[in-house]
């Protein structure tokens, strides 16, 4: 059974059909890509899946349960951790806080016992503190840790925003447009952190328009051309396909 | 209900709702060149008559108007050009302290000028107990004044908007705000027209309902809150819808006196207001998704 | 440590303060410094809100007002006429009424002033969760408008009641019995007291909300001022946590709202004004949205002064001034200025060395 199942999803925005009949699984420990030329409906897709928006109809189930039209913290809860495509980091929250709130869900202290400093909620707090840290030194940015994350390097932002994503312990992680605005040196290192990511355990769903990326890391690929599935399969069939390459390049 | 005191309801309904009509399209005005919700837009209803009834002495009737509107326009390019014109893409809560702190600035002033004495325009025709007979009920020409006035301005402004040139540039910058500026077109100037324009407006409905409402320092901060409600109720920026909802809403208040005690008529709007925020923020007229894609 | 030293300070400058006012026979200044104090327990709740989770709230005198006319209200209505009904019987032996006897002798029988106390703070709670249901899924101007509504609606409804005493608002409000020895009331002997009560509710409400901010829950409510759809992403029930925190605004608003109206022995309609809750978001405004030291420290000098009466009569232009002004120079509070770097630039243009660690003539 696959981690996460899209079925017969539909998308529409009045008259435009953004995601029309979409199918297909991502099977537990594979690195999925999702590609296709701009307009094709693929941030409409994760946004649909992540519940940022509500489906017209069609199913999208994770872990054998049915997660459409649930709320965004109800879907992370599942066990579902995203980014996105123009970097969302909390503004007037250092690094470290950033990636802290990704441990929110593995967390229990509410008002009254924040409130009111119960013991065990110091704990709690030093054991979020020290796993984040850990999570921001994965991504060589520690010493970044005390700085407000909205002013540092994009590289930078991109990583503690992966290291919010991870610090849900996710096991399925969604990426968007991971490599955008990275030179290829950086994409190559992105490269690296997703099949190390992957090797963790975390099965990853990704939207990309670097074709070197996607066709190195990814164990099969979805391609979408104004909101349909056009063609489904590993790296090396997705090259060779005709009309893969007709919506790319034209005939 | 006799015939005769429906249609008294009635007019008040609609005189009432005219005004409110007019403050609802000053906001929309403003809001749609600017994105900024004027909080401050009851104030210019405000000023329109304490200004006229101060210049009264000294001029006739439709001098003292004329001069009152004209100082309105002047006060709102004022507020605009010192307040607004050199903020740097303000946030959403910033804009709406400022024009809270204007409105209340605007309000104590009106205080310390004024005092809190009521006072009113003379009636234009006749006086208080002068009344025409419209099918079957004695109305007051006032009234007639007032739906007149502000049925003519309302004519204006589609006109204004649609045919003349400023109208037109004024429109594209509220549709789009970098593509008018590649135009060629002086977006800061129009912020400031659209500020005049929605305190002119503004001060004539004041000017012209003082006879009949009398008019005080702080009679802005209600008509700005039912001046909101109406602009909601048609959907915020649609002014032609503004037209529909304040006569709705007028009517409404108009006919709950016979079903509420007095005191409670202001909590109407306000009840109708929180209702449509919850049930339907984008307005009877106006589209959810168009209003959920408005950035805030 | 470190953190306990501004708390530490604060309590020192509380205490020195009113042994100053008992030298230098100042001591009628307690009294406005106590009032001072309670406002500023609704404006700490209110700088949460606004400074951390980013919710406008222009109606939050509502809740002050809910507080203190239910108080008021249930403290001083006369049951004496129902004593024998059913209802009035079963409160009476759960203990929650009080007999005695009016200024004229006739008998009295009235809630508890804790009952009261107590019923109070859960009628603004849960107003607040019903009201925050819908309300906080509104955004900037329309949850501005709603809330500004809100205060409008109970203003309208304590000024047209009879209950509330209408334009007269509710006087001879009982004290209010907090412990054995000590009680909240406005008379004279005890103003020591109730200086100390009521700087004491401040300094544990400022404790309570910094151990909230330094907290997970802090944590999201700042993640949802930051980017509320990210915060969603992030596992962070959005909705549960603005309502929760909006509720808890509220209570500290009643809650200053029931003590301010024992302490006064009474309250009225203006309590409830729009120009009420628009000061109250000029305070937080001005103090900085994020700052709560800043909001209390705020929120006790500016309305010190209101009360003593420095504004005159221009009380309420003050407060549109210091709106205008703070929005438009220093939108995140004065404490966010650079007054740092301002000191610093004077004493270097002053010549002075220390600083720049230059000789006069610039030379390193």
């Amino acid at each position: 059974m696959a981690l996460l199942d899209v079925s017969r999803l539909h998308k529409k925005f009045g008259g435009l059909h953004a995601v029309n009949d979409v199918s297909f699984g991502v099977e537990k420990g594979a690195i999925k890509a999702v590609i296709g030329p701009n307009g094709a409906g693929k941030t409409t897709l994760f946004n649909l899946i992540t519940g940022a928006l509500a489906a017209t109809s069609g199913l999208v189930s994770f872990n054998g349960a049915p997660i459409q039209n649930r709320k965004p913290h109800q879907i992370a809860a599942c066990g579902i951790a995203r980014t996105f495509q123009n970097i969302k980091l909390f503004h007037d929250m250092t690094a470290l806080e950033n990636v802290m709130v990704g441990r929110h869900l593995r967390s229990r202290a509410g008002f009254l016992a924040s409130m009111l400093h119960m013991p065990w909620t110091l704990k709690e707090e030093r054991q979020i503190r020290e796993k984040s840290m850990e999570l921001l030194a994965l991504f060589e940015i520690a010493a970044y840790a005390d700085v407000e994350a909205t002013s540092l390097a994009f590289g930078q932002q991109r990583a503690v925003e992966f290291a919010r994503a991870l610090a849900l312990e996710p096991a399925l992680l969604l990426l968007d447009e991971p490599a955008a605005g990275l030179n290829m040196h950086e994409t190559a290192e992105i490269g690296k952190l997703i099949t190390r990511i992957r090797d963790l355990g975390i099965t990853v769903l990704l939207v990309e328009h670097d074709m070197s990326l996607v066709m190195d890391i990814s164990d099969e690929i979805v391609v979408l051309s104004f909101g349909e599935k056009i063609a489904e399969g590993v790296p090396a069939d997705i090259q060779n396909h005709h009309d893969v390459i007709k919506v790319y390049l034209g005939e | 209900m006799s015939v005769e005191l429906f249609v008294q309801y009635l007019f008040a309904g609609i005189t009432y709702g005219a005004i409110y009509a007019i403050v609802a399209i000053g906001f929309n005005i403003i809001y749609n060149t600017t994105g900024i919700i004027n909080f401050a837009q009851g104030e210019f209803v405000m000023l329109g008559g304490m200004i006229s009834i101060s210049l009264l002495p000294f001029m006739p009737l439709y001098a003292a108007i004329a001069l009152a509107v004209l100082l309105t326009m002047l006060f709102g390019a004022f507020l605009e050009i010192c307040f607004i014109r050199w903020l740097e893409s303000p946030g959403v809560l910033r804009m709406i302290i400022i024009t809270i702190g204007l409105s209340i600035l605007t309000r104590e002033a009106a205080l310390h000028l004024w005092g809190e004495s009521i006072r009113s325009l003379p009636y234009f025709i006749g006086d208080e107990i002068t009344t025409v007979a419209i099918l079957g009920a004695r109305i007051s020409p006032q009234v007639v004044w007032v739906i007149a006035v502000c049925g003519l301005m309302v004519l204006f402004l589609s006109v204004f908007f649609q045919t003349t040139s400023v109208g037109r540039e004024m429109k594209a910058c509220a549709a789009n705000r970098r593509a008018a500026i590649l135009c060629g077109i002086n977006t800061r100037n129009m912020v400031t027209l659209s500020f005049m324009l929605s305190a002119g407006i503004g001060a004539l409905a004041g000017c012209v309902m003082s006879p009949i409402t009398s008019s005080g320092y702080d009679i802005g901060t209600g008509l700005a809150i039912k001046g909101f409600t109406v602009a909601i109720l048609g959907g915020l920026g649609n002014s032609m819808a503004a037209v529909g909802a304040g006569l709705l809403l007028g009517i409404l208040e108009a006919f709950s006196i016979s079903v509420v005690p007095l005191a409670f008529k202001d909590a109407i709007a306000i009840t109708i207001l929180l209702l449509i925020l919850f049930v339907r923020p984008h307005g009877l007229f106006g589209s959810s998704t168009a209003a959920r894609l408005k950035a805030f | 440590m470190k953190k306990l030293l501004p708390l530490a300070a604060l309590i020192i400058v509380v205490i020195v303060i009113q042994k100053m006012t008992g030298w230098t026979d100042t001591r009628f200044y307690l009294t406005q410094l106590t009032m001072a104090a309670y406002y500023a327990l609704l404006i700490v709740g209110l700088c949460v809100v606004m400074g951390y989770a980013g919710q406008i709230s222009l109606g939050h005198a509502g809740f002050f007002a809910i507080g203190g006319y239910i108080s008021a209200a249930l403290t001083t209505i006369n049951l004496i006429a129902y004593q024998d009904r059913l209802v009035i019987r079963m409160l009476d032996g759960f203990g929650l009424l009080v007999a005695g006897q009016d200024i004229y002798g006739d008998a009295l029988l009235v809630v508890a002033p804790w009952a009261a106390c107590i019923a109070a703070v859960v009628c603004a709670g849960a107003t607040a969760w019903v009201l925050g249901i819908p309300v906080l899924k509104l955004k900037g101007h329309y949850l501005a408008m709603a809330t500004l509504g809100f205060g409008i609606i109970i203003y309208r409804i304590v000024l047209a009641s009879a209950v509330f005493g209408e334009a007269d608002g509710i006087s001879e409000v009982p004290p209010l019995p907090l412990l054995p020895g000590l009680t909240v009331s406005g008379d004279f002997g005890t103003r020591e007291e109730n200086y100390y009560i009521a700087w004491g509710m401040l300094i544990i409400g400022m404790i309570l909300l910094r151990n909230l901010i330094d907290s997970r829950v802090g944590r999201a409510l700042r993640s949802i001022h930051g980017s509320e759809e990210a915060a969603e992403s992030t596992g962070v029930n959005t909705a549960r946590f603005k309502l929760k925190v909006f509720v808890l605004s509220a209570v500290f608003a009643a809650v200053a709202g029931v003590f301010l109206t024992h302490y006064n022995g009474g309250i009225g309609p203006s309590e409830a004004s729009v120009m009420k809750s628009v000061r109250y978001v000029a305070i937080v405004a001005v103090g900085g949205m994020a700052h709560l030291w800043g909001a209390m420290i705020m929120g006790v000098v500016l309305n010190f002064l209101s009360l003593r009466g420095v504004f005159g009569s221009y009380d309420d232009a003050v407060f549109g001034f210091i709106l205008i002004v703070i929005m438009l120079f220093a939108p995140n509070g004065i404490l966010s200025l650079n007054w740092r770097g301002y000191f610093r630039g004077l004493f270097r243009r002053s010549g002075n060395t220390e600083e720049t660690g230059r000789a006069i003539d610039g030379t390193p």
